[in-house]
Order: structure tokens, then sequence, then C-alpha cells
């Protein structure tokens, strides 16, 4: 551009212009705006830097976060009655009754999570049938995953309980080894716990059952009322 | 010079009296701010194109505040407070970049 030593000229003296002081009515009170501008800009900054968190926040934001803090100290309120009804309970009987009971319950339900006591109850039974033999460990550790995720609470494979310990290995002449006992084709999953939830949890695309049928297995899924997982683990 | 004095005046006012921003204002200032630096630019933009009116700087100052805070204040009482000093700030945003490319142009020539 020719005119680009000239723009650029004026501009200059545009500036130093600009900065000498004139005093006209407009000038002080445009001055005076900048003044109220620069006190508010600091006023802002500064109460924007003592409550960062929730100044900006608006008031749909703040009613979500009230509403989550007193759901939260709800359920941590139900918590204390719970464990003070447990308490009265214990200080209340001298012979050790309601302590006894407590403890027993409380080894029922370790036992079922360990896998040492046998359990009944609603739940699905999940079948793999695999006529190319193309299903592997992987597979199977995957579908019990998936089951635990889904909340199954006992899951018995074959017959073999699974816990916390359990492992799946793929056998060198077919199979899979599932802690140590050799389980061939088609294996089957008792999983005692909420049907509905594991059903859907297998059934997600690009889940458990798509990938087994991907590989050429028959996989079908019985939802049962009552379900008995009789497999139990030692010690 | 006087609008220059006038802006370090305000900070060094702010500093010192460490003021508190009220409540009921609190919502608008941000927006009312980003609105005023806007009228700043475009009354230096105007300055160095040699059109400067100072009652236009004036009222566009105090108008384009008072206007911003309005929006918002209007979008917090139809419930879309949030979305419309997005939009504000955005708009304002936009001007305050055009008018210093426009400052630039004319200071550097590029």
């Amino acid at each position: 551009m020719s005119g680009g030593s000239e723009d650029r000229a004026r501009g200059v003296r545009g500036v130093l212009e600009l900065l000498r002081p004139r005093s006209t009515r407009g000038q002080l009170l445009g001055g005076l705006l900048c003044l109220l501008l620069g006190f508010a800009v600091v006023a802002q900054v500064r109460s924007t830097q003592k409550d960062g968190e929730f100044a900006t926040a608006r008031q749909d934001e703040l009613v979500g976060i009230l509403s989550d803090l007193s759901q939260r100290s709800e359920r941590l309120r139900a918590d204390i009655r719970e464990l003070e009804e447990t308490k009265a309970g214990l200080e209340r009987d001298a012979q050790g009754d309601a302590a006894l009971r407590e403890a027993r319950e409380r080894a029922r339900t370790y036992g079922l999570l360990a896998g040492t006591l046998p359990a009944e109850g609603p739940g699905i039974e999940l079948v793999i049938h695999d006529p190319r033999g193309a299903v592997r460990a992987v597979n199977l550790l995957d579908a019990l995953q998936e089951l635990r995720d889904a909340g199954a609470e006992v899951v018995q494979v074959g017959d073999v309980r699974t816990g916390a310990d359990t492992y799946f290995l793929d056998a060198p002449d077919g199979g899979v080894i599932v802690d140590g006992r050799r389980l061939r084709p088609p294996y089957r999953f008792l999983a005692i716990g909420d049907a509905h939830t594991m059903t859907t949890a297998l059934n997600i695309p690009g889940g458990v059952v798509r990938t087994l049928r991907g590989v050429g297995a028959d996989v079908t899924i019985n939802s049962r009322a009552r379900l008995a997982v009789s497999a139990i683990r030692s010690g | 010079m006087i609008a220059l004095i006038g802006l370090a005046a305000g900070v060094a006012l702010g500093l010192l009296l460490e003021p508190d921003v009220p409540l009921w204002l609190q919502p608008y200032l941000p927006i009312a701010i980003v609105a005023a630096l806007d009228a700043l630019f475009g009354g230096l933009r105007a300055r160095l194109e040699g059109i400067f009116d100072e009652k236009v700087f004036v009222v566009s100052f105090v108008g384009n505040t008072v206007i911003a805070a309005l929006i918002v204040f209007l979008g917090d009482q139809l419930g879309v407070g949030s979305q419309l000093s997005t939009g504000v700030v955005v708009v304002l945003g936009i001007r305050i970049f055009s008018n210093a490319a426009a400052i630039r142009r004319k200071l550097f020539g590029a």
C-alpha cells in the first residue's frame, strides 16, 4: 500500500495529539467515566478473587449444587439413624443376643460375598454355546466383570463359584480353566442379582453379548425368579 | 490524557478503598464493564480517525453500560440470564476486537 507511511505518520501524530491535555467539559466528563470504569474493574476483580467458586455461578447452578448437598446430607443422616439404632440395640441386651445376631448376619453376608456359602435368589442364567471353539478365557472374564458391574452378588461359572481371586486361563487343548478346574462349552453362568440390570448390561451395543456373537458363539440369557447357586469355595 | 489519568486514578482509588460490590449489582457489573471497555475502544478508534466527539463518547459509554446491564436483567427475568450474558459478552468481544484492529491499522499501518 502506498499510503501506508502516510497513515502511519498520521497515526503517530494522532496519538501524540491524543495525549495532549485539553480541559473541555466533555473531556472532563470522559475522564470521570474512565475513573468510574477503573474503579468498577478493580472492585469486580477483587470480588471475583474473593469468592471464586460460587460468585460466578448462576441461580440454576446454585440450586443444583444445593439440592446435591441436601440429598447427600439426607443419605448421611439415614446412615446415622441406622447406626444409632444398631448401637442402641447392642446396648440394650445384656446377654449379647443382638450382638450375636448382628455378627451372624455379617458372617452370612461375607460368606456370600466370599463364596463360602450356598446362595439362592432371583437372577439370570447366561449360557454360552461355542460350536467353533472360539471363546477364550478373556471373553468369560469380560462376562464375569460385566455381571459384577451390574450388581451380581453371587456368580457361578459351570460348577465353579467365583470369588475375588477367580482366574480364567485358556486351556492348551480347548476349553477354559477356571480356578484350576477345566470347563468345556457350553459355559453356564448363574448370577444372583437384579435380572433386568444384568441383562441390559450384557446386551449393551459393543458389550459382552455382541463380542461373543462376533466370534461365533451362541448366547442365551434367561432371567429366573429363583436360582440356586450351590457351588462353594473352600476357605 | 484526562481519560487516561481518570482510568489510573480509578484503579488507584479502587485499590485504596477496597470496595465491595453490592449484591444487587453483582450480575450486571461484569457485563457493564465489558460494555464500557467497548465504548472506550470505540472512542479511541474514533479519536484516531479524527471523528471523535466527546458528546458521542459520553452518551455511548453510558448507553452501552446501561443497555448491557438491562439486557442481563431482562435475561434473568426471562430465565435465560446466563445464555444472554454470554451472548452480550461475545458481541462486545467481537466489537472490541474489530475496534482494536482498526486502532492497530491506524497506528502501525498494518
